[in-house]
């Protein structure tokens, strides 16, 4: 079950006892006054946020320099450029959502790392199909045991006849690809020319179907 | 190997946020969690998220990261 917006905006309310507005720590609301004021305080303050989001990037880039092995240093190093710039605009625009729920630094932080973390993917499946048919889980049927092997295997064929008769098209190539072939979900949301949450939100309706599906049966995973 | 494979098929059993949710929520989750603070308390739904979406999941662990 996702939870509904209502139940979201309520668990980031502020505690009962502290309803008035959050008090921002000094460091967040000197970045929110620099960035909120004009002319060269201004400038001065976008300039530091976008070396913070560049620290952000380039260290994201580190961790997954491995999945850009076509890509040359200095290409890697044009692509951090490229990511900060995309979440400084991203952090410049939402700059009024910001409610001090944490650090200033820490919110603006994850714009640049969503923005590197999706381009790699990016780049890493660009060219490559997106396969959409069920072909690898037939090999990964396996247990660590002949019981656990026996009750894997029906808890699979279970979820496959579910796959093929209770899912919807789409549901299926959704499923299909995100849970069995690994497609990440920002890479197939470009493909479908739609988003990640929309994605997301389809997923979880499948899954809901199959675990449905088990339960008619007695079976628990 | 099959339970992986499981997992990724069925996702969280437990109330879970979506990747919008998640996003809106994950700067505040995150600032618990490296404060000692119950963060799965304070932003119920995030934790199940996480175990059923790898971008999410490797979106919080780049942020846990990053200020670690």
């Amino acid at each position: 079950m996702l939870i509904d917006a209502a139940t979201v905006r309520e668990v980031d309310a502020p505690a009962p006892t502290l309803r008035e507005p959050r008090v921002l720590d000094l460091e967040s609301r000197a970045w929110l006054d620099g960035l909120q004021a004009a002319g060269a305080e201004r400038d001065e303050a976008v300039a530091r946020l976008r070396q913070l989001l560049l620290r952000a990037a380039r260290f994201e880039l580190g961790r997954r320099r491995g999945q850009l092995a076509q890509l040359r240093d200095p290409d890697v190093d044009d692509l951090a450029e490229q990511c900060a710039d995309d979440a400084c605009v991203a952090v410049l625009a939402r700059l009024d959502d910001f409610r001090g729920a944490s650090r200033f630094t820490t919110w603006a932080y994850k714009f640049a790392l969503l923005e590197t973390a999706s381009e790699v993917r990016r780049l890493a499946w660009r060219g490559r199909e997106v396969p959409l048919e069920p072909e690898a889980w037939e090999p990964l049927a396996g247990g660590s045991s002949p019981a656990d092997d026996a009750e894997q295997r029906e808890l699979l064929a279970v979820i496959r006849d579910a796959v093929a008769t209770e899912l919807t098209p789409h549901q299926r190539d959704v499923l299909v690809a995100l849970a069995v072939n690994g497609v990440p979900i920002d890479v197939l949301a470009e493909r479908l020319q739609t988003n990640r949450n929309a994605l997301y939100k389809t997923l979880h309706d499948a899954r809901r179907k199959l675990r449905a599906q088990l339960a008619e049966r007695g079976l628990t995973p | 190997m099959t339970d992986d494979l499981l997992a990724r098929l069925l996702g969280p059993a437990e109330p879970e946020l979506d990747c919008d949710q998640c996003f809106e929520l994950l700067d505040r989750y995150v600032d618990l969690e490296l404060g000692g603070a119950p963060a799965d308390a304070e932003v119920p739904g995030m934790r199940a998220h996480l175990a059923g979406c790898p971008a999410c999941a490797e979106e919080h662990a780049s942020l846990a990261a990053l200020l670690s």
